[in-house]
């Protein structure tokens, strides 16, 4: 039997305003519990909610980044159920009037493949709190924090038809809102959770079989390993005669398999309606072109006129765009250098990204700015140096702070390319290796490397390549 | 029964005041007094803060002293106990809340501080605001000062028999289906329900947010009308709140009424209202025309489906509004909590009152899947049906006259067996609460030697124009200063 | 509509509210009564009529600017909770 996988995410990412979407209180993370909880975070009787403008304007920014139409007018609706986290006893939801309606996203595979994911709505939404569980015997400590912190909840078609599928698409929508400055994407604080309804159907059937919903998905290997694990098991039960029963499901990292939640809200019913407490959110064409206006060049944007403008590879692109950050960096290194695109795509996705790796830092707080790899592109592309003594340059560079100029100047790494200098340093090596110099000249091809080996070796690596190989061969022919 | 107040309105206190004739602290004294004296009878009160009043009301007099005096200041009021007040127990008539500070003050709350009127105590009122005789409060009844052995009406049962007995000079209520224009009529005295959404709702313990409403209980219309002035506004913090400016309600009193064109219910005088009740909505009403006034019958065919439609709505709202009752943060918390569905449970069955949790169970339903549809939705259409009857009515007359309650106040314990009986009270009012119109009741004469009121009600925002028509009646007559004898 | 107990209980639970053995009778005949009489609503002519969710018609959110405004003040309003260590509000353990 062949089966066919039917995935569909939804994403809840943690809008990086200042204060809450109902209340004044800050969003910050890290406080200790329950100081960033007002009355009306904490659902005191009488509080009531007023919505935070620029939850909305991140919203619109979001719908517009991914073609969606935006709701003129949309409704907050009340989510009722029990659970300590939350404590007025409700959410504030949307439900049948979201903000943002359809939408979608291009998805680039491994192999290159494109691929259409739908998005069938976006919505705003406040967080709940978090349960404690730690050192507590017998009880669980509630820190409301985190209650009412914006979210905005992007819900896929379920187009997906693997893991591997599942996880580009999370990417790019984690790569999405961070250009857009909407969330920071921080997974290990709970910035950006992914669910994943996951379903399996013989190939060729077009009625979706009955799909499980995996919670809280906080990494992208989670997500492929959950996802991969939750069609195996859905398989095998099929296949045994079993039903796949619609419920909740958690992953579970260390034994790496997902296993049904203890009834969290038994089959809950939610009750869902308008919450009377706010009022429509009405927004007008004016508005919808003032935040369109506002919106920074999108990834895709941004790739294929790096495509256009500096020659590189789709694949280049894909890389150098991959944060707003990043590609900027990239773009103010090549106007500085003013040539050679290609030169500094290298340097900023080889050496820099290795060394931002290797210290754990992002591309802002990178020890050499773009201004310095620009000074040091320069120097490779003036022939100063080569390329390859340019990679200890870089490294002295990361480790100093000092310039590509200064560290040349300190250890003496200018190339050489005087011509009699190298000319010079040839003969001495042909003089010193007699026995090598007559295996050359009688045939072995295979030597003309150790030459060069020892030549740049007497002059410290400062040869010219180009100028050596071409000097080399005439000296050597004799 | 302690001695009387030097005057009974706060307009003629407040002028007491600014001519020295009494000190704020003699007048809070006084009512003071006659609080503790009612408190065994009446039971208006859960709450009677006499340490803060007093502390209050010297303030208001150093205020004067020192030439910063506002037409309120020192004027003393009560607060019906369902607007949090800071550092005073604030218990909304409820186990759920019997020791529950609140840590803020209602907007309302602090406009009137700020306005310098001085806070005698917490009102007692129906559980949460729910019912319509003020004998669901877990403190027990209140009882109505004209005879204490019927209801006052509610569920702001504690503004109006305080206003009533003379105790307190004036009292904020609420107002969700008529809770403070059926109290009003019962015990005979002036009630104001506005606009929804002229008066801030922060701090107001929310019950149906799409139909509360703070307002007031006073003994004249004048009154209403200075104190409304202080309590209405916008509020930021309540999104429900309009932008509006507030009109000097005061400077509009004192318009003639001639050519005001007045209508009168058709379906308000069908069934269920007392011939007697009814013989002195009558009266009232030739004292209208005689002021000038046109009356013409009108018709609203969908105002009797009012009280199944407000059955389905509150409860809706409200099942929702209390969830937040759960023992965890504040209010009543079971012993011993098994497990989190025990402490849920055991702390909400032991918090809340018979009535409550009916009407959560209601809400709950209507809510719920299959239901929905059938019971939600079908009753917001009734609402806009309603809501559009009395717009059709307003293109022809400026007010709606009619009867505010169908009978005089009932005995305590009549109407506890069968809930319907006891909604049925609201039949008249519950209209404006659906339409967010607002109404006042003032009363107009005795049936069988209880109050009776008349309800006036008006298009959105014609607050001014209806005290305008309350207080002319009452330049015409004299029913709005009779005060029960035994609280003489 | 008449309702059994079994409805009454199932609300009751998705309501959290306990109710005592005597108790559930007397909710099932109260509730049935309630929902008799609003059935009347059946009759009602809404087609076409859209349900009205807020009673001033025509108003639209106010969207307040992204300022913090509030100070930390967890003793305060700690003071009403029923069971606080270290900040937390206590409940039963909750099982995930």
């Amino acid at each position: 039997m062949q089966w066919e996988t039917v995935i569909g995410l939804e994403i809840h990412a943690q809008l990086a305003t200042r204060s809450k979407i109902f209340s004044s209180s800050a969003t910050a993370y890290g406080a200790a519990p329950n100081t960033q909880a007002n009355l009306v975070d904490l659902g005191y009787p009488g509080v009531l909610p007023v919505l935070n403008g620029e939850a909305v304007r991140m919203a619109v920014r979001f719908g517009l980044s991914i073609g969606a139409r935006i709701a003129r007018h949309s409704v907050f609706a009340r989510k009722n159920y029990f659970y300590p986290d939350l404590p007025k006893g409700y959410q504030i939801s949307q439900y049948e009037l979201p903000i943002v309606a359809e939408g979608a996203l291009e998805i680039v595979l491994d192999d290159g493949t494109r691929k259409r994911v739908g998005i069938t709505r976006a919505h705003l939404e406040e967080d709940a709190g978090k349960s404690l569980h730690e050192g507590l015997p017998g009880v669980s400590g509630i820190d409301l924090n985190r209650a009412g912190t914006p979210l905005i909840e992007i819900v896929s078609e379920p187009d997906m038809r693997s893991a591997q599928e599942a996880v580009a698409y999370m990417k790019k929508v984690h790569t999405l809102v961070r250009y857009l400055g909407i969330c920071d994407g921080n997974m290990q604080e709970g910035s950006f959770r992914c669910d994943a309804n996951v379903s399996v159907r013989p190939k060729g059937q077009e009625k979706f079989g009955t799909r499980a919903e995996i919670k809280n998905l906080n990494s992208f290997r989670f997500v492929e390993k959950a996802i991969n694990y939750e069609v195996e098991r859905q398989i095998e039960l099929l296949e045994s005669g079993g039903k796949v029963v619609q419920e909740t499901r958690l992953y579970d990292p260390d034994k790496g398999e997902t296993r049904s939640m203890r009834s969290k809200e038994e089959a809950n019913d939610y009750r869902y309606f308008p919450d009377p407490d706010l009022l429509p959110v009405v927004i007008d064409d004016s508005y919808i072109e003032t935040v369109r206006s506002q919106l920074p060049e999108l990834p895709d944007e941004k790739a294929a006129r790096f495509v256009r403008d500096y020659g590189l590879s789709e694949y280049d692109a894909g890389v150098l765009t991959a944060s707003r950050e990043f590609g900027a960096f990239y773009e103010d290194v090549v106007q500085r250098v003013g040539k050679e695109p290609k030169l500094c795509a290298n340097w900023v996705m080889g050496d820099l990204a290795a060394f931002l790796n290797k210290d754990n830092l992002e591309i802002g707080a990178s020890k050499v700015d773009a201004a310095a790899l620009a000074g040091l592109v320069t120097r490779i592309v003036d022939a100063t140096i080569s390329g390859k003594i340019a990679k200890d340059v870089f490294e002295a560079m990361w480790e100093s702070g000092e310039s590509a100029d200064a560290i040349i100047e300190q250890k003496g790494l200018r190339q050489i390319t005087d011509t009699s200098a190298i000319e010079r340093a040839i003969e001495d090596v042909m003089a010193k290796n007699p026995g090598q110099l007559a295996d050359y000249r009688s045939g072995k091809d295979k030597l003309f490397g150790f030459f060069v080996g020892q030549v740049m070796k007497a002059t410290g690596g400062k040869a010219n390549p180009a100028q050596l190989n071409e000097l080399l061969k005439k000296k050597l022919a004799g | 029964m302690a001695q009387s107040l030097p005057e009974p309105t706060v307009a003629a206190l407040a002028r007491g005041l600014a001519a020295g004739r009494y000190s704020a602290v003699e007048l809070t004294r006084a009512c003071l007094a006659r609080v503790e004296a009612a408190q065994p009878q009446l039971n208006a009160f859960i709450t009677i803060t006499a340490e803060a009043a007093l502390a209050a009301a010297a303030a208001a007099d150093a205020a004067r002293a020192a030439g910063r005096a506002g037409p309120l200041t020192g004027v003393p009021i009560a607060h019906k106990d369902i607007f949090c007040t800071s550092d005073v127990r604030t218990t909304c008539g409820s186990k759920m809340l019997a020791n529950f500070v609140s840590p803020y003050d209602a907007t309302i709350v602090s406009k009137l501080a700020a306005a310098g009127t001085v806070n005698l105590g917490k009102l007692n009122m129906d559980e949460f605001a729910m019912g319509s005789s003020n004998e669901t409060s877990h403190f027990g009844p209140v009882r109505n000062p004209w005879d204490t052995a019927r209801v006052p009406g509610g569920s702001s049962g504690g503004s109006a028999a305080a206003v009533a007995a003379r105790i307190a000079p004036a009292a904020t209520a609420t107002d969700t289906g008529g809770s403070i224009r059926q109290p009003a009529a019962l015990c005979g005295v002036t009630g104001i329900k506005p606009t929804y959404g002229r008066v801030s709702r922060y701090g107001m313990i929310a019950f149906a947010s799409s139909l509360d409403q703070a307002g007031l209980i006073t003994v004249s219309a004048e009154d209403a009308a200075l104190l409304l002035g202080a309590m209405a506004g916008f509020d930021p913090r309540d999104s429900t709140s309009v932008d509006s400016p507030v009109p000097d309600y005061a400077a509009a009193l004192d318009a003639p009424l001639a050519g005001l064109r007045i209508g009168l219910v058709r379906e308000f005088f069908e069934k269920g209202l007392d011939a007697e009740c009814e013989a002195r909505i009558r009266e009232a009403i030739a004292v209208y025309e005689k002021l000038g006034a046109r009356v013409q019958e009108v018709s609203c065919p969908n105002l009797p489906l009012s009280v199944p439609t407000y059955y389905v709505v509150a409860p809706a709202e409200c099942s929702s509004n209390l969830a937040r009752f759960d023992g965890v943060r504040f209010g009543h918390r079971c012993e011993s909590p098994r497990n989190l569905t025990d402490l849920y449970s055991r702390s909400r069955g032991e918090g809340f009152g018979a009535e409550v949790k009916r009407r959560i169970m209601t809400g709950t339903y209507v809510l719920s899947a299959g239901y929905y549809d059938a019971y939600y939705l079908k009753a917001q259409r009734v609402r806009q049906l309603i809501s559009a009857d009395f717009a059709r009515a307003f293109e022809s007359v400026d007010l709606l006259l009619g009867p505010t309650s169908p009978t005089t106040a009932f005995e305590i314990g009549a109407k506890v067996d069968d809930p319907i009986t006891m909604y049925l009270n609201d039949i008249y009012t519950i209209g404006a609460n659906l339409a967010g119109l607002p109404g006042m009741s003032i009363p107009v004469g005795f049936a069988g030697g209880l109050p009776v009121g008349l309800q006036l009600i008006g298009p959105h925002f014609s607050e001014a124009r209806m005290l305008n028509a309350a207080h002319r009646y009452q330049l015409e007559t004299d029913w709005h200063l009779r005060a029960p004898a035994a609280f003489a | 509509m008449s309702l059994n107990r079994n409805d009454i209980e199932n609300i009751a639970r998705l309501a959290r509210l306990e109710l005592a053995e005597a108790e559930i009778p007397v909710y099932v005949d109260s509730l049935t009564r309630i929902f008799d009489f609003v059935g009347e609503l059946d009759r009602a002519p809404t087609e076409g009529i859209a349900p009205m969710a807020h009673p001033l018609p025509g108003l639209a959110q106010r969207l307040r600017a992204d300022e913090v405004t509030e100070a930390d003040a967890h003793e305060r309003y700690q003071r009403n909770a029923p069971r606080v260590e270290a900040g937390l509000y206590l409940v039963p353990k909750v099982i995930e």
